[in-house]
């Protein structure tokens, strides 16, 4: 029963989110090694606590969003657009 | 036997008589009345029959907590089985009866279960029926389902109508400040107190009179409260019970709307199921009476002390006249004498050796050191032996005959909406009961679900509560502080089995499963003693009330055999629901067609006036195949896949998703996302795509135009067109942020028909403005152009096939479908072409060795579909690293997409049989195959699939096809997968 802020439609239930992964990984480039690819898409830490993760707001903006969620508790620390632009852009609204 | 109504007391309206039926009997109750309190007005003492034992049980408590009286309400698809009596509101016209029982409750043949209980201990089924006793034959084989039948016929509560469910329900949201659950004294103190200080506070109440458990007090007045919170604007959900806590403070409510009253219609719903996120949670959830655990402590008129005080003051009933009151704590008193003075002779043996209480009636006997022994009687009390608390093990010292045995052994606080949480409780050993653990969450628990047995302490809770609330909510900063729990002048004296000295006794510690000391005990002796294994083992604390009365007793008895203290043994976890819910309330309006939105595209009123069968296809709903004058499925499909290879046909197409890729970075886009090559697509032609996963597994496939420099039109599968979309959005978002590309979601904007045949040039060329811009000259395959149709229309039509045929798409604005559709048709018509629908669609594809969906499944890779070719060698793409990994290729002998031929062309086969070797028709094979379709052109049934090593290994080998659930098995011959005009001469003509 997670609430996620959305940073362009507000506080929105989970329903309208999907759930994306670890948005810690940085993908490697398009002609990286099948190894490097192999860390990127299949090795996951098993984190307890906080951890930063994509959701997408499918049912709403569409804006996909790095969120920061205790896997304990489901609190939210913080949710900002994953594009950085859009991150600027956001910041400027305020 | 006597219970019966009395005046002078209770809360009922005697003007308003209300007449039920129990077991097809009319009787008479009053306005305000439960079914149990009615019943017992009527001296009905037997109102079900346990569960394993099929002993005759009465009405046990006057809530939620109840065991003994569970029934069966209405009948035929009305029906509705395991309603607790006691919470059953009396309405005119309602009809109850008794279950698990035949024929009924008050003879039921099932008793013999009672005298053959010796070989039904805990766990009785799992030792027995694995084989046939005593050298367990059979172990081993499927005996054990052949008594399952039997043991699940004879085991069981009420049964289910298997009728549709004719009531409708609902699902509702809301918010507010402070959600309080519980009008007990706490929980209303609470609410005055919160809602004194403006907070927007919904109060959830239950039964359907505010109170709790001050309902059973002469002067309390449930109206006057009802008036007085709402004028403070406190909302007030009565007959709504909050049935499990989540995160974020979100509760889950179920409010009973037409439960209390005669409804056959379906404008209001029967219940609703509420969604409500609160800024805080008070619990007041008050607190159980549990029983003590003794011989025969399950007859008919045994029941908690304080469900005799509330039949008496709110129900005007007395349950009986010589009563004999079993106790180790103080909650009794009070009711003692209430009991007296409406008549009835009272004796209370109070386990302790002396108390001093202020105000009591000393009319009244108390044998102090004194405990129930056993109960004699089988469908009634006659009288109960007693024994000396001091003398272990206890023995029979006296007898007393009486009519109603009311026990309690202590109270319990409901803290299971806490539980739900994950709070583990604490064990109180100066009150006996476990407490509310610490929580970090925005929840405060009061009253007596908070250990606090007082009603002035329970006020000073609730206000306490509303404090604690508004400091966390950060609207104040007031001191506030909590009463200690507890309360009662004299201690509380652990009493929780007074144990038989005989052997076969019969001490119930959780009625509704049957589940006696000696079972706790041979759960001990076996190995069981994890409370969790306990429950498991023995199915203490399972069912209709979840332990809510025997849980306690179980965790004692267990800790008094590994000599341990309670707290040490653990407690098992609640979970949610707190009581049942009903499944139509859960599923709310998603039933029948509501069951998932409903997608159609902007003909399909086109489709249907024109004779369409529809079929689902994800969420839409798409025309299946046209019957012509009653023409079955497989007439109807062979007719149009005919016509369409003859002459032309036409189909909608629109459910593929529709994507526009527009921006200065589109071309790169589309050539990282795709798997072959785009960057040189000129514009005015489309290219047929493959997508894969990051892991190198094919996600879709479709086509993609280039409308311009910068801007293209994707279209993706029906399937995964929400899933492209989303897979798009997160690469341009959060992997090449530095992209410049925006992508937009086309599908419902644009509508498709697909023309297909020989004589689909012709029939365009006369739906067209300008008529030349057709010919093959400037519409080669895969171009694509902007045209007008006859009426000015403006379209995109585009020369691609899926059929094999000669075959275009048009592309048109939503809202200009169907008087495309009617202009195409017309024309079609003239050349004698037909619509044709999915069916059609699938085989005239099969034929061809198109894939889709069925094939594409998420494991197979560009090579495994035959279509590794295509893949581009000079450019990196998504899953270019991973499609050749070493996990991925080792296995050189991977299933390869073949097409099948039955060796007896007679033969027919259906998707999803089991390609296996001659010698060797076992497991999951070698292959499988995916499609299917009667071929008309080649006059038998073909299919396409997969099989291990592919064409090239078994090319001029027969392998057989295995159906296991249709009973089936064939011969096939290993095919290329292009079955009908492998070169393409005729869509290129």
């Amino acid at each position: 029963m997670i609430r996620i802020k959305c940073p362009y439609c507000g506080e929105r239930d989970h329903s309208e989110f999907t759930y994306g992964g670890d948005a810690s990984i940085k993908y490697p480039s398009l002609d990286a090694s099948e190894s490097e690819w192999t860390d990127a898409i299949f090795f996951r830490k098993n984190i307890k606590g906080f951890q930063k993760e994509t959701w997408h707001h499918l049912n709403g903006c569409r804006m996909w969003l790095e969120v920061e969620r205790s896997t304990i508790t489901h609190e939210i620390k913080s949710v900002k657009p994953c594009h950085p632009d859009l991150q600027k852009l956001m910041e400027l609204k305020k | 036997m006597s219970s019966k109504r009395i005046d002078n007391f209770g809360k009922i309206n005697r003007d308003k008589i209300i007449s039920f039926s129990w077991e097809k009997k009319n009787y008479f109750g009053y306005e305000g009345d439960t079914l149990a309190s009615a019943l017992l007005a009527n001296n009905i003492k037997i109102v079900g029959r346990s569960f394993k034992y099929h002993r005759p049980r009465g009405i046990m408590s006057c809530g939620v907590e109840e065991s003994g009286a569970l029934v069966t309400i209405g009948s035929f698809e009305k029906r509705d089985p395991n309603v607790r009596a006691t919470s059953q509101e009396l309405y005119q016209g309602l009809e109850a009866s008794g279950q698990n029982a035949f024929p009924n409750v008050n003879f039921d043949f099932g008793e013999i279960n009672n005298y053959l209980s010796r070989f039904f201990a805990a766990g009785f089924y799992y030792k027995t029926f694995m084989g046939l006793p005593p050298f367990e034959w059979g172990s081993g084989t499927s005996i054990w389902m052949f008594f399952e039948k039997i043991i699940r016929k004879a085991a069981g509560m009420g049964k289910l109508s298997r009728l549709a469910d004719p009531d409708s329900y609902e699902h509702a949201h809301d918010f507010c400040d402070i959600l309080i659950v519980g009008s007990g004294p706490a929980g209303i103190a609470a609410a005055k107190e919160a809602a004194d200080k403006k907070l927007d506070v919904i109060l959830v109440e239950q039964d359907s009179l505010l109170g709790g458990d001050q309902i059973a007090e002469k002067e309390f007045d449930t109206n006057k409260t009802l008036d007085e919170l709402k004028n403070l604007g406190v909302r007030v959900m009565n007959r709504t019970t909050a049935f499990g806590l989540y995160d974020n403070c979100v509760i889950g409510l179920i409010e009973r709307i037409t439960d209390h009253i005669y409804y056959d219609k379906k404008e209001i719903p029967r219940q609703r199921f509420w969604t409500i996120r609160a800024k805080h949670i008070i619990v007041g959830s008050g607190s159980l009476e549990r029983h003590i655990a003794f011989n025969n402590n399950d007859i008919p008129g045994v029941m908690t002390v304080n469900a005799a005080k509330h039949y008496l003051n709110r129900y005007g009933v007395l349950t009986g006249k010589d009563i004999v009151i079993a106790t180790n704590n103080d909650s009794v008193y009070n009711t003692a004498d209430l009991l007296s003075q409406a008549g009835a002779n009272v004796i209370i043996l109070d386990s302790r050796k002396e108390i001093k209480l202020d105000n009591f009636n000393n009319n009244i006997q108390v044998k102090f050191e004194t405990v129930p022994y056993s109960i004699n009687g089988s469908r009634k009390i006659k009288s109960i032996d007693i024994a000396d608390a001091k003398h272990q093990p206890y023995t029979k010292i006296d007898s007393i005959s009486c009519d109603q045995v009311l026990i309690s052994g202590g109270w319990s606080p409901a803290v299971h909406l806490l539980s739900h949480r994950g709070v583990k409780a604490k064990w109180n050993a100066e009150n006996l009961c476990f407490l509310p653990g610490d929580t970090k969450e925005n929840i405060t628990m009061v009253g007596s679900a908070r250990g606090i047995w007082n009603k002035s302490d329970c006020i000073k809770s609730g206000i306490a509560g509303a404090l604690d609330a508004m400091n966390h909510m950060g609207l104040s900063k007031t001191n506030y502080f909590f009463p200690k729990e507890g309360g009662w002048s004299n201690p509380i004296q652990p009493l929780y089995e007074v144990k038989y000295n005989k052997s076969r006794s019969k001490s119930f510690v959780d009625y509704q499963h049957d589940v006696t000391a000696d079972d706790v005990r041979l759960a001990h002796r076996e190995g069981f003693i994890s409370v969790e294994h306990l429950k498991r083992y023995t199915t203490l604390g399972m069912a209709n009330d979840q332990g809510k009365m025997g849980n306690i007793i179980g965790l004692s008895l267990m800790a008094d055999l590994l000599d341990k203290d309670i707290p040490e043994v653990g407690t098992t976890v609640f979970r949610p629901p707190y009581t049942p819910i009903s499944i139509g309330a859960l599923a709310g309006r998603n039933v029948g067609k509501h069951f998932r939105p409903l997608r159609v595209t902007p003909m399909h009123q086109w489709n249907l006036d024109n004779g369409a069968i529809m079929i689902d296809v994800g969420l839409y709903q798409r025309p299946w195949y046209f019957p012509k004058n009653n023409e079955t499925l497989s007439e109807a499909y062979i007719r149009e896949t005919t016509t369409v290879r003859k002459s032309v046909g036409v189909c909608d197409v629109t459910s593929l998703g529709k994507i526009a890729i527009q921006g200065p970075d589109a071309t790169e886009f589309i050539n990282r996302v795709y798997s072959n090559a785009f960057a040189k697509l000129p514009i005015g032609k489309t290219r047929y795509g493959i997508m894969l996963r990051d892991d190198g597994i094919v996600m879709d496939d479709g086509t993609s135009w280039r409308l311009s420099e910068n801007e293209y039109l994707m279209t993706t599968s029906t399937a995964q067109a929400g899933k492209v979309m989303s897979w798009l959005e997160e690469l341009l978002q959060t992997r090449w942020t530095d992209l410049k590309v925006n992508v937009t979601s086309v599908s419902e904007q644009w509508a498709a028909a697909a023309i297909s045949g020989p004589r689909s040039r012709e029939v365009i060329k006369n739906c067209l403005e300008n008529p030349s811009l057709i010919e093959n000259s400037n519409l080669p395959f895969m171009g694509f152009i902007s045209a007008n149709l006859k009426d000015g229309t403006p379209c995109r039509i585009v020369r691609i096939s899926f059929s094999g045929e000669l075959g275009y798409e048009i592309y048109i604005g939503s809202d200009y479908a169907n008087s495309m559709m009617d202009l195409i048709w017309k024309e079609v018509q003239n050349y004698h072409g037909c619509l044709y629908g999915l069916e059609a669609l699938g085989a005239l594809r099969v034929e061809k060795g198109h894939v889709t969906g069925a094939e594409l499944d998420g494991r197979v890779t560009i090579d495994d579909a035959g279509l590794g070719k295509m893949a581009s060698t000079k450019k990196s793409y998504i899953g270019s690293a991973m499609r050749s990994r070493g996990t991925l290729i080792a296995n050189k002998d991977r299933e390869q997409l073949v097409g099948f031929f039955p060796v007896d062309k007679k033969e027919t086969f259906d998707a999803g049989t089991i390609v296996c070797e001659k010698n060797n028709i076992k497991g999951s094979g070698i292959g499988r195959i995916t499609s299917v379709t009667h071929s008309p052109e080649l006059d038998h049934w073909i299919g396409i699939g997969f099989v291990q090593g592919g064409k090239e290994k078994w090319n001029n080998k027969t392998l057989i096809g295995s159906d296991p659930v249709r009973n089936k098995q064939m011969e096939l011959e290993v095919v290329s997968p292009h079955m009908i005009d492998p070169e393409g001469k005729r869509m290129h003509a």
